[in-house]
């Protein structure tokens, strides 16, 4: 039996209502009620902890006086140069060590395990060299945004099928012509999850180092909060923060999914 | 199954390219130490580093900042192990609550951990506890994940095999679900490890009065670089040590 217009909607809007979206909201809205409830009480201690309500009105005032939209841009350019660069190193890099035997078999196991390292604990490393300035932070965002990107790369393009290069070979494709129309276009995908990687993983450094040193964007904010003790302001920053993480991983992974038809 | 044989004259070149990649890194560096490129100490020569590093492990101080830097480790370790294991088999063994979880574990995950360093400073102040809680946050989020996706892929023959004989809720869980999720505790450990390490020794070099981190980020602001690049090469290695230790027990104990 066929529904009519009016139940369809009623569907959609339960299977809204029921969904886990709605539930996860639900879940935020109750978290932040029972912690009003708990400051409002005394049970929980407001030196400690900032009340939701608090925390959305020092949102606005850090947008206004403490210009936080700047400073997610200085994050944000700092985080795409870095990642641009780490591009620029790591495709050629990927490839060099997926088109050179020898140098994938010495290398690819070292890259894996600096994948593995506390590469962030460098930076008093890079802070001495460079100095306190964008230099520091775009180069650690470079240097752990480049090892996922020429992993990932490298594993692409192993990965392209036989079938297909097969196919190349008995149109007559050129070596060139192979890598252009065939390996390059097949690689996409897996070489997109290293690049998504690699910014995350920029994105995450640079931001820790920013807080580290008090210099640049969102990172110091959440420091400069803290060391003007304005409790709800330096949750307001890093509530901002982990929106900004879940934006980005959202963004990145609906454009993963889009290069990756299935 | 057998891993292909690498030709002998493959692996002597690939252990060459191996053996001279650092003595061409080491030479480049001693160079830039000579060159007066740049300021005099910043980039201090590698006999420097040498001795730098054989006075520090010398130094009775080492041990102590050491042990403190293992002590939080371990503590924040555990603690990440076991929230992470128990949150993980209670969002992963219902389905709409994993996806309920989902949003807000990924996107915390990927939050760097260190800007929570001044929410758990005011709860537990600038001692070894807040690096233990920072540690434990860290590790929390690959531990629960991987073992939320771990209980999610147990096949469900196994689940309806352990409803129709009634088993109670401990029993389904250490004889269904555990057993099946070894490889997936094991490899959330192993990362959950590794971010447990940078969380702590990043804490400790934002605000602390002892451990590795503290120790590096004191000889940098004295102007001790050599002394500080040898704490760092100390804390690669200790990491390096606590990777291949994992890499072990997950080859051992993880058969997916």
């Amino acid at each position: 039996m066929s529904m009519t217009p009016a139940e369809h909607r009623s569907k959609a809007f339960l299977a809204f209502i029921w969904s886990p979206t709605t539930a996860a909201l639900l879940v935020l809205l109750l978290l932040g009620l029972a912690l009003e409830g708990l400051l409002a009480s005394g049970l929980a201690d407001r030196s400690i902890v900032a009340a939701p309500s608090e925390m959305l009105q020092s949102l606005g005032r850090l947008f206004a006086r403490d210009e936080l939209g700047i400073s997610f841009l200085i994050t944000l350019a700092q985080a795409l140069s870095a990642t641009l660069m780490a591009m620029l190193i790591g495709l050629p890099f990927g490839y060099a060590l997926f088109r050179y035997e020898l140098l994938g078999r010495a290398y690819r196991g070292w890259l894996a395990a600096m994948f593995a390292a506390p590469l962030v604990l460098l930076y008093p490393l890079f802070l001495v060299v460079i100095g306190r300035n964008y230099g520091t932070t775009i180069t650690m965002g470079v240097m752990t945004g480049m090892i996922p990107i020429a992993l990932y790369t490298c594993e692409a393009l192993h990965k392209v099928s036989p079938t297909l290069l097969k196919v190349g070979a008995a149109f007559n494709l050129t070596v060139k012509q192979r890598f252009r129309l065939i390996q390059v276009p097949a690689a996409v995908p897996d070489t997109f999850t290293g690049i998504r990687l690699g910014l995350i993983y920029a994105l995450v450094n640079i931001i820790g180092i920013e807080f580290l040193i008090d210099f640049g964007g969102l990172g110091r904010v959440v420091s400069t909060m803290f060391f003007r003790y304005d409790i709800p302001g330096m949750y307001a920053a890093i509530f901002f923060i982990i929106l900004i993480s879940l934006l980005f991983l959202t963004i990145l992974k609906r454009v993963e999914r889009w290069l990756r038809p299935v | 199954m057998a891993q292909a044989r690498i030709d002998p004259k493959i692996r002597r070149q690939v252990l060459t390219i191996q053996v001279l990649t650092p003595v061409v890194l080491i030479i480049l560096w001693e160079f830039i130490a000579r060159s007066g490129l740049l300021y005099e100490g910043v980039v201090p020569t590698t006999l420097e580093v040498v001795r730098a590093f054989w006075s520090e492990i010398s130094s009775p101080a080492l041990y102590h900042h050491y042990g403190i830097t293992l002590m939080e480790l371990f503590g924040g370790f555990i603690v990440a192990t076991i929230t992470g294991v128990v949150v993980g088999i209670a969002l992963g063994s219902r389905p709409f609550a994993s996806r309920v979880a989902d949003p807000f574990l990924s996107s915390l995950a990927t939050t760097p951990k260190i800007i929570f360093l001044p929410v758990v400073m005011l709860m537990f102040g600038i001692g070894p506890e807040s690096k233990v809680a920072l540690g434990a946050l860290a590790g929390f989020f690959p531990i629960a994940l991987s073992t939320m996706a771990g209980t999610l892929g147990v096949r469900p023959v196994l689940v309806n095999v352990g409803k129709v004989l009634n088993l109670s809720r401990w029993q389904m869980l250490t004889k269904i679900y555990l057993p099946s999720l070894v490889g997936p505790i094991i490899r959330g450990m192993r990362l959950g490890l590794g971010v447990t390490v940078i969380a702590i020794l990043l804490g400790e070099i934002k605000l602390s009065n002892a451990g590795l981190g503290f120790l590096a980020i004191e000889y940098y602001n004295s102007f001790h670089i050599a002394n500080m690049y040898s704490i760092l090469i100390i804390i690669f290695l200790t990491a390096l040590i606590i990777n291949a230790a994992m890499s072990y027990i997950s080859q051992r104990f993880d058969r997916s």
